[in-house]
């Protein structure tokens, strides 16, 4: 078992004759994940390196069967993408893109409301069950099945924390990047209550960033409502306020989101927070052992 | 991105939002000209800088004569401005605004930003306006409005009507609030903007509602459909290595540490810095270099980070993902052989390629130390620069 994503998933790449898009189609199915197919419109009926290529992500689905999309479209074409994947009755999208406008994801996410999709990212590296199927940027090698769900905002970060895992020989059963975006799809809660919800994923590691109070919120969900024990780091103590770092949700604004607080409110919630991002592992060996 | 008050009042007033007549100046002659076009009655003069909080400062003043107007001008160009928002380096003053007065009866607190808690755009109002409102939120919280707008249907005449009445406002006011508010939110999705906040909004002593300050932040991510924006962008507010790196796709911001860090993605990078002030020293900057780092990229970010001159020591972290670790390492080296890197450089690579990344940086001739892990960066970086 795993969340969001297994052996069965089928995926198609919308923008898959971008570079970025192609390439990562290509990493995916090296993987072993099921790559359908791909939607770049007015090259329908063609086909690139053996990916079959469709108008629509309508007639993408009709003709593979695909449950999953994975966006690499730039950042202006994004929200319609994203859109045109709800429309087609897709089960998971995954938006890779960095850059979308902030105001695109606000009615995106008003267009999804009472829809069946579920939306992860924009501007994150996408999802990973190991030795399954990973749909994203992520190098699949780090990765190892096993007991830990990940869930983070960041990239790089999450390698990581999922290299601490691995070289300690503890697996992952998904690994979710929900995006370093002010408005993005899916939250840490709503992907803690996914593996809350998983009879595999025995600890959680959760990873975020300052700004905004999303981490605040997940620590609430994990005091009241989940069985299973959490670590997490929050990135950015040495961040001064009012810069942007990177992401445009990693900011402190109006002397709210900082790292400190954010720590210290995790703790109160009885997660186990790694002071330094090295001990990320250690943070949940801590009060877990598998 | 930030623009100044001046602009920003330009564009609300193309949305038709009521804002006092006035003129930017950028010397004293033309703020006594443009004082006397504006009637010669009483005006405002005031400091453009890219930060609130000026008028505590000494850089907003009430003339009374367009003599007294050039005379605070000359006072305010060329001051180093130092606000609550500028930190104690302060900003020098290159441009002035100077604005017809207003009588001011009453002032309120107006802005929009997008709600991260409900993913919506969403009006914040206060009857106490003209004062700092991040006081006022954590003191008189009961004193703050909210409407979260529905992006599809816009900020209604409804909701417009209910902020203003909450205000305090009598009928006449009430009538000209609603178009007011319905167009600072058309503002404020036209052109992008992730914060547009009016404080004061005032009501003159003759009754009119008016934008007395304005303030406009853009989503740099959505910049690319507002050219007209973009040119507003005022290079001498912003960090020149910041602009520098800009250029070429690097996310540098500048901090006060001494130890440089250069790193791929956000979120190691903050984690990087962290981590450094978990060992004892402090960061000398944020850099994400990206995933897609070149030679050319690195060596400029080395440029970069070595241009500070409170740089005692440089620690470089790569997790390699689809980036192979031999194609940074060939970076680094190239690097630091064209820039001439004097102080302890501590490479941490992992990922992809990692054992030929290392075998790149010991078979370099160069004096790099490898780490294994970020720990164990951190710790080596921070004890070589204690040791030099």
């Amino acid at each position: 078992m795993s969340i969001l994503i297994d052996k069965n998933t089928k995926v198609i790449t919308q923008g898959i004759t971008g570079a970025t898009g192609l390439f990562h189609a290509h990493g995916a199915k090296d993987y072993g994940t099921q790559m359908v197919g791909g939607v770049t419109p007015g090259k329908g009926g063609q086909s690139i390196d053996g990916f079959p290529i469709f108008n629509t992500v309508a007639d993408a689905v009709n003709e593979t069967g695909a449950n999953a999309s994975v966006i690499y479209v730039p950042p202006i074409g994004s929200a319609d993408a994203i859109m045109e994947a709800v429309d087609a009755g897709i089960e998971l999208v995954i938006c890779i893109t960095e850059g979308v406008p902030v105001l695109d994801m606000v009615k995106v996410n008003k267009y999804m409301e009472g829809k069946n999709t579920r939306l992860i990212g924009p501007n994150c590296p996408g999802v990973i069950t190991p030795g399954e199927c990973k749909i994203g940027i992520m190098p699949g090698y780090i990765h190892k099945a096993g007991p830990v769900g990940v869930v983070s905002r960041s990239g790089t970060l999450t390698y990581e924390a999922v290299w601490q895992l691995t070289s300690r020989d503890i697996g992952q059963t998904t690994c979710v990047g929900i995006g370093g975006d002010p408005v993005n799809g899916t939250s840490h809660i709503d992907t803690l209550k996914m593996f809350e919800a998983d009879p595999e994923t025995k600890a959680v590691i959760m990873i975020g960033e300052i700004g905004g109070d999303a981490e605040e919120q997940a620590a609430e969900y994990v005091r009241d409502h989940m069985s299973k024990p959490v670590a997490a780091f929050i990135a950015g103590a040495t961040a001064p306020a009012g810069k942007r770092m990177g992401h445009a949700g990693a900011i402190i604004s109006g002397g709210k989101g900082d790292a400190a607080s954010k720590k210290a409110f995790l703790r109160e919630c009885g997660i186990s927070v790694a002071d330094s991002p090295a001990e990320m592992a250690e943070a949940l060996l801590k009060i877990w052992q598998p | 991105m930030n623009i100044h008050e001046y602009q920003a009042k330009a564009i609300l007033r193309n949305f038709g939002v009521p804002v006092p007549e006035g003129h930017v100046v950028y010397n004293s002659n033309s703020a006594r000209d443009w004082a006397k076009r504006l009637g010669g009655g009483v005006c405002a003069v005031k400091a453009q800088i890219h930060a609130g909080g000026r008028g505590k400062g000494g850089g907003v003043k009430i003339a009374k004569t367009a003599d007294e107007v050039k005379q605070y001008a000359r006072d305010m160009f060329g001051m180093n401005l130092v606000t609550h928002q500028t930190g104690p380096e302060g900003k020098t003053v290159k441009r002035v605004l100077v604005e017809k007065g207003s009588n001011i009866a009453d002032e309120f607190y107006v802005s929009f930003l997008v709600d991260r808690a409900t993913d919506k755009v969403t009006l914040m109002a206060s009857a106490e306006g003209g004062v700092n409102i991040e006081e006022v939120a954590e003191k008189t919280p009961e004193k703050l409005f909210f409407e979260a707008v529905d992006p599809v249907v816009g900020l209604t005449a409804f909701q417009a009507r209910k902020v203003a009445f909450k205000l305090g406002f009598e009928i006449p006011q009430v009538k000209q609030m609603v178009p007011v508010l319905m167009n600072l939110y058309k503002a404020f999705v036209e052109a992008d903007c992730s914060l547009l906040e009016v404080n004061p909004l005032i009501q003159t002593a003759e009754g009119d509602i008016i934008c007395l300050d304005a303030k406009l932040n853009f989503d740099d991510n959505a910049l690319f459909r507002h050219p007209n924006i973009r040119d507003m962008r005022d290079y001498d507010e912003e960090d020149p290595m910041e602009i520098e790196a800009g250029q070429y796709d690097l996310s540098y911001i500048a901090l006060d540490g001494n130890i440089g860090c250069m790193v791929n993605g956000a979120g190691l990078a903050m984690a990087t810095m962290d981590i450094i002030q978990h060992y004892g020293s402090s960061p000398a900057n944020f850099l994400d270099v990206g995933g897609g780092a070149t030679i050319e990229r690195v060596t400029e970010a080395f440029k970069i980070i070595l241009s500070d001159k409170n740089v005692e020591g440089i620690l470089v972290n790569i997790f390699g993902g689809i980036m192979k670790c031999d194609v940074i390492a060939t970076g680094v080296v190239e690097a630091a052989k064209q820039v001439g890197v004097n102080v302890p450089l501590v490479v941490r690579l992992e990922g992809t390629n990692v054992k030929l990344g290392k075998e790149i940086l010991a078979n370099s001739g160069l004096d790099i130390v490898s780490a294994d892990g970020m720990a164990d960066a951190a710790e080596k970086i921070v004890k070589a620069v204690k040791e030099k």
